[in-house]
């Protein structure tokens, strides 16, 4: 018998060998080039500089006579006539492994810490493969993080994306990096990781993390993908899609429970924008591309548990809301896909509230199936419910107070604010480095609510009352 | 895969693809792109060439390769076996694609919708006219325990019965009649198959008699959807359209429940799929999922499939409603499936209408919207079929393109509030911004029921609620204590409503359901403390004290305290109230 030879492995050989020398067009981060041999859509191709430097490219466009590649690195210093492109015949693939944990790189996945490239033990393509529904796992189980407003009023669940909409000058990154350093499941010891990404932001800020996870002594278990604000836009696109296919690896085949922190999104969108604008789409709303919504479900349905396996992937995304509006295509397309959202208010941040949760517009949408007996406490249902409505109605009560004048409410809406200023200002309100235990909101939330009589508590059953508003 | 190829890939920019050398393509012919043989659809054709939308992820799909042909429109495969399956945007069965392809999903993979090897005890029915046409029943498969499958002839043949199999065990393609048709044999099985861009035929459209009873009190009451209505949910982020949509899927009086899950969350899907088989259908005592066919087309899948999926489910839908069955198909949420459209139309470089939409998206709206209806079906039965979509207008604001267009084509609307759902009022349903057009049609059949006033009752509080938001605005200006007691009455029945009434609690085992008497029977103990308490405050009594008499509080608490089973308690919570405001009376006097 003479030995099958494996055409198509020798034909893709032959073809990674083939370089075409000179390019037709460059426009921004976007190559154009002519003639070439069929190439693959997302194909993935390096690209040689006159000097000898490579950068990595994707195909987005391929015809018999053009093919249409986004560099992900700068294109300065790329010439028509002597830049040289070699097509790879796949798309772009990350080397995971358990070692790249407390190692730094850069968005495509190279290190920047000065240590040697970590030796992968499995390529993985970076884009990630749609999670088949049947195969999930429903989340259920809850991450005390030691924030109240978080646990006793938007429990984050292992599994969960729970995005910070945030602003400008708001301490959005004190609060991830809280979330980062507090995070626990009670009762079990397992094995975590952190992983972190960033895009476009300020090198002080990459620096703030890096020293607060140096400080808990967690760093050995944090990667960090950094896509800086000096370092090219187009990299955030490929940051976080490297940073969750080592995600992927660690919970999927390391059996570790990962948090994802993404950071900025805001900046990760804009650079889709740029890239959509230059290769002539059609906007939709405020200039961003109409497939904006299924890009981001790309990242954040990249989250969960799997059945019959031991990891799970937490995403906290952060993104600040352009002029501080929720209405604007970023957190408004992420809140479709995100499971709850963390609302940041600015006014709040004014009267030095820290976190300034805002209390109505957060929710966490898993919460319901992971709290209450035998989980957190049996009445954690009904006293976060309550809150809820009870501070709806302060929101009420003020706004009524500052048009006729606090003297003219009633002692029962008098009561109201009382609640208010005390659910804002000890239950909410917590050192950024104070770590609360589940009991400990649970029973800070009971002590608010005894501001207000108990005719007034619909929402909690008469046993609670009982045992927690009486007693 | 079929060996005949139809042309070459000429270009590749996402899901849209350009084809060359096309010869004898069809439009809306399903094809399969490249040696990978992704699935895909013929959208376009122009002279040697045409545009193809796939269904599946396009990486590495290269210029040259060829295109195949399967002479066939993109169709769903319709007879037993679809209950209880989950099955993506172009029916491809999930669990079976899990088995084979492990957690992720293989591109390339075409597996049969409803199982070859499982076998269904066939019933031929009784007496066949020996000219038979499409819609007649053959014969009966038990599929679940409560649904008997009708076997019906395809609906656009018709010709003379040559044979039918005898009572027995088959499996979905084993042939069990024949047809002479206009000279040629035709040889059918339990299944067929159906193009999903077009819809079944039925005998004629019949009007609106009865409501869609959902068990959620503000749909009921309020805003009640008829059998075979539409209605649309429109919701910002986080207003609850899908608890929503989950509440009806689980609880309304249908049959059949297709839900289709397109472009949603993953998990979403995934609590379907773990919650439905444990919930128990309050009318037949079986598991929810035996009634219910779901479609899973997350936002992480292809966006092509995901507007392919609202048609797959239109399909499977109107083929139960054929067999004499009440349908609802739930789409969530249709904003995804309209954002599909616009990106395969930018793709396509087609001229955009408002907000990059193209300008058919109205037309494809009512296409989709005009399957729903109260039909008599080609067999001669009664079915129907109910369309509740939900509408996820961004940033909230109903003004957009896709909110306003389903409004020109649905007569039921549930708008969702922010401030309801921010002070955790759930469902959060707005009194004001929601209609129901379907109320007069379904009036004959309320005033048929023993429900007491219900409906001069209906219209009593919905009086009320309309007068409390003139009140509040007054209020807000200048404070409570300026109405005089008989207005600040209002406001306070009207906050018990909602408290008592309007909010419902889905995770409750007693609240997440009421039968329409527990619904009418709650409806009129808080009118009867409305108009008692009316009339004690003409008599001098003040609102603090009415607000003071103890039976309030049971009221409050009678959706989790009364269940469906024991009505009677709401009976001597209304003989309570009353003594208790006569005696308050009594002791004014």
């Amino acid at each position: 018998m003479t030995e099958k030879i494996d055409l198509e492995g020798v034909q893709k050989t032959l073809k990674t060998g083939i370089e075409y020398i000179g390019l037709h067009r460059v426009e921004g981060p976007l190559v154009f080039i002519r003639k070439t041999h069929p190439v693959g859509y997302r194909e993935l191709l390096q690209c040689v500089d006159p000097k000898g430097n490579i950068r990595l490219g994707m195909v987005l466009d391929t015809t018999a006579d053009m093919v249409v590649a986004q560099i992900f690195e700068s294109t300065t210093g790329l010439t028509l006539p002597d830049t040289r492109v070699r097509f790879m015949g796949e798309s772009l693939t990350l080397p995971v492994s358990e070692k790249m944990l407390g190692r730094s790189f850069n968005g495509l996945g190279r290190p920047i810490d000065g240590g040697p490239v970590p030796l992968g033990m499995e390529e993985r393509d970076i884009n990630g493969k749609p999670v088949n529904p049947t195969a999930r796992q429903y989340p259920r189980d809850y991450i005390q993080t030691g924030i109240s407003a978080i646990d006793g009023m938007n429990t984050l669940i292992r599994g969960q994306k729970l995005p910070i909409f945030s602003g400008n000058g708001l301490p959005h990154n004190d609060l991830a990096a809280q979330i980062a350093r507090q995070a626990k499941v009670r009762g079990t010891a397992t094995d975590f990781a952190v992983v972190f990404a960033a895009m476009g932001v300020k090198h002080d800020v990459a620096r703030y993390f890096i020293r607060s996870f140096e400080d808990s002594g967690v760093l050995e278990k944090v990667a960090l993908f950094l896509s800086l604000a000096d370092d090219p836009s187009i990299e955030r696109l490929l940051t976080p899609r490297t940073a969750l296919t080592l995600a992927e690896y660690l919970a999927f085949e390391k059996d570790m429970h990962v948090l994802v922190i993404m950071t900025d999104m805001t900046n990760y969108c804009e650079a889709l924008r740029e890239i959509s604008t230059l290769r002539g789409e059609i906007p939709s709303r405020k200039g961003y591309p109409g497939y904006l919504y299924s890009d981001l479900a790309e990242l954040y349905e990249r989250s969960g548990m799997l059945a019959g396996f031991g990891g799970s992937i937490t995403q906290v995304p952060v993104l600040t809301m352009p002029n501080d509006d929720i209405s604007h295509p970023i957190p408004d397309l992420t809140g479709y896909i995100t499971e709850g959202q963390i609302v940041f208010e600015r006014e709040m941040h004014g009267r030095n509230i820290y976190p300034p949760v805002a209390g109505l517009p957060s929710l966490s949408r898993l919460m319901k199936d992971g709290i209450g007996e035998g989980m957190t406490r049996e009445d954690h249902p009904h006293l976060s419910a309550q809150l809820f409505a009870a501070y709806s109605y302060v929101k009420d009560v003020r706004n009524l107070a500052s048009v006729i004048g606090e003297e003219e409410l009633t002692p029962l809406d008098h009561q109201y604010l009382e609640f208010g200023e005390f659910f804002e200002g000890q239950f909410v309100s917590q050192a950024k480095n104070e770590d609360r235990t589940m009991e400990e909101t649970l029973d800070l939330g009971w002590k608010a609510l005894k501001k207000l009589p108990a005719e007034e508590l619909h929402r909690v059953t008469e046993e609670e009352l009982m045992e927690y508003y009486e007693g | 895969m079929s060996s005949r190829i139809i042309g070459q890939i000429k270009r590749v920019n996402g899901p849209v693809i350009e084809a060359s050398g096309i010869t004898d393509a069809g439009m809306m012919e399903l094809v399969h792109v490249g040696e990978l043989g992704i699935v895909g659809e013929v959208i376009k054709l122009e002279a040697g060439g045409a545009i193809i939308q796939v269904y599946e992820d396009p990486t590495g799909l290269k210029p040259g390769e060829n295109v195949y042909g399967t002479a066939l429109p993109l169709s769903v495969e319709l007879g037993p076996g679809l209950l209880g399956s989950i099955y993506d945007g172009i029916q491809r069965p999930l669990e079976e694609i899990r088995n084979l392809s492990g957690t992720s999903i293989q591109r390339g993979i075409t597996l049969p919708a409803l199982n070859r090897e499982k076998t269904w005890h066939f019933v031929p029915s009784p007496e066949i006219p020996e000219e038979v046409s499409g819609g007649l029943c053959l014969g009966t498969v038990q599929e679940t325990k409560h649904l008997l499958h009708r076997v019906l002839v395809p609906p656009t043949l018709h010709g003379r019965l040559q044979y039918l199999a005898e009572e027995g065990e088959y499996t979905v393609d084993t042939v069990i009649a024949r047809l002479e048709t206009e000279g040629r044999t035709a040889e059918l099985t339990m299944m067929h198959a159906w193009p999903i861009r077009v819809s079944r035929p039925v005998r004629e459209r019949l009007p609106f008699n009865a409501p869609l009873l959902t068990g959620q009190r503000v749909i009921d009451t309020l805003f009640p959807l008829a059998r075979g209505g539409t209605v649309a949910i429109p919701g910002g982020f986080g207003t609850g359209k899908t608890m929503t949509q989950h509440a009806v899927a689980k609880w309304c009086d249908a049959d059949i429940i297709i839900y289709i899950g397109c472009g949603e969350r993953g998990n979403e899907m995934t609590d379907v799929l773990t919650s439905f088989p444990d919930l128990v259908d309050p009318r037949t005592g079986r598991s929810l999922m035996e009634r219910t066919v779901l479609i899973a087309n997350t936002s992480n899948m292809p966006v092509s499939a995901r507007e392919a999926s609202i048609y797959t489910g239109a399909t499977m839908a109107e083929y139960f409603r054929d067999m004499g069955y009440h349908v609802a198909l739930m789409a969530d949420s249709t904003s995804r499936w309209a954002e599909a459209l616009r990106e395969l139309s930018g793709r396509m470089e087609e001229m955009p209408a408002e907000e990059g939409f193209p300008a058919y998206l109205p037309t494809r709206i009512a296409e989709f919207y005009e399957r729903a209806g109260r039909m008599e079906t080609l067999g001669g039965w009664e079915g129907s079929l109910s369309i509740i979509g939900a509408v996820s207008p961004p940033g909230g604001d109903f003004s957009e393109p896709v909110t306003q267009h389903t409004k020109r084509f649905i007569r039921c609307f549930w708008g969702l509030d922010r401030q309801l759902a921010n002070a955790r009022h759930y469902p959060a349903i707005s009194w004001i911004e929601s209609y129901s057009e379907y109320v007069e049609d379904i009036l004959p059949w309320w005033e048929e029921r023993e429900t007491g006033n219900f409906v001069t009752n209906r219209r009593e509080i919905m009086e009320l609620l309309h007068r409390e938001v003139r009140l509040s605005q007054v209020v807000k200006l200048v404070g409570p204590d300026a109405l005089p007691d008989s207005q600040r009455f209002i406001l306070e029945v009207c906050t018990l409503f909602k408290n008592a009434f309007l909010q419902q609690n889905a995770f409750d085992d007693i609240d997440r359901y009421s039968t329409i008497e527990k619904q009418a029977r709650m409806l009129d103990i808080i009118l009867s403390y409305y108009r008692l308490g009316s009339a004690a405050i003409k008599k001098g009594i003040t609102m603090v004290e009415l607000k003071r008499i103890p039976a309030l509080r049971d009221i409050v608490k009678m959706k989790f305290t009364v269940s469906n089973e024991n009505l009677d308690r709401l009976d001597s919570l209304a003989i309570k109230l009353e003594r208790q405001l006569t005696a308050l009376e009594g002791h004014h006097d």
